[in-house]
């Protein structure tokens, strides 16, 4: 994955890391008005940064979650998580 | 239904190949107090919680501990990348070899399958908690041994998200086990 890929890839796992801390702390802090505003917050921040990854390196979630596609299907190409290397 | 993300939840790097860490690290694939053992006693426990949260908190946890055993399968596949058959049998791991080649199979450090005796799913809500509340401390202890088995720092990162992720999980679960009590005390149960 070239500098660009890892780069943005690194700020997919942030948001994201954010996204399931609050997600964990909500569901057992339900009423916590400003939790799920930063929740929102970074929700959307978070779709954004995932588009730019997607057009860089391809589609992140599979069964059409990551939206249309173009051609070629990017979904099999390497490397695979377990594989790249930081 | 789930979904796969292409992508680890949090980055592993290893400094170097370290077949001998790389076994000792298999215990958190397919043992006792292991990622997987995790992911199935939670997602089967979430069927029997009487609370819309219960089985929320079930449901997050158990699809976050698939993600670590996503990683932890990372970490032996990186340690071990490249190795031979004779650094395999320098490193003692001659019979692991012999029987699973390179293969990541679910298993413990000492060649144990996967078994889900390590779990239990009791149907009593208070009885699940108490035992996910343990689970979580016993692989943060885990961790902790492996921590303190390897001097890699790239590879002791990893481990010590994994390691935060367990108290993360047990103070979550605390909090849904006081909610339970405190919503079966309110409620005749039959």
């Amino acid at each position: 994955m070239d500098q660009l890929g890892l780069k943005l890839l690194r700020e997919v796992q942030e948001l994201e890391f954010a996204l399931i801390e609050l997600n964990l702390y909500l569901d057992t802090h339900p009423d916590d008005e400003a939790a799920l505003s930063t929740f929102n917050k970074l929700s959307t921040r978070y779709a954004e940064v995932r588009r730019a990854y997607e057009e860089q390196v391809g589609p992140l979630v599979n069964y059409g979650h990551s939206g249309p596609v173009r051609e070629p299907w990017r979904w099999i190409e390497e490397p695979w998580p377990w594989e790249i290397e930081y | 239904m789930w979904l796969y993300e292409k992508k680890l939840e949090y980055p592993v790097r290893v400094g170097k190949k370290d077949l001998k860490m790389a076994k000792y690290i298999l215990t958190q694939f397919g043992g006792p107090n292991g990622e997987l053992s995790a992911a199935i006693r939670y997602l089967s426990q979430r069927y029997s919680m009487p609370t819309g949260r219960a089985k929320g908190v079930l449901t997050d946890i158990g699809t976050e501990e698939l993600a670590h055993w996503e990683m932890i399968a990372t970490m032996i596949y990186k340690l071990t990348k490249g190795a031979t058959p004779e650094e395999i049998r320098r490193a003692d791991l001659g019979s692991t070899y012999a029987i699973w080649d390179k293969g990541i199979f679910p298993s413990d450090s000492n060649g144990v399958p996967w078994t889900s005796a390590y779990i239990n799913t009791m149907g009593d809500p208070i009885a699940d908690l108490h035992e996910d509340m343990a689970a979580e401390q016993k692989a943060r202890a885990t961790y902790e041994n492996l921590i303190n088995l390897t001097d890699d720092v790239d590879l002791q990162d990893a481990l010590k998200f994994l390691r935060e992720r367990e108290v993360v999980h047990f103070q979550r679960f605390g909090e849904t086990l006081d909610h339970l009590q405190g919503y079966m005390n309110g409620k005749k149960y039959f």
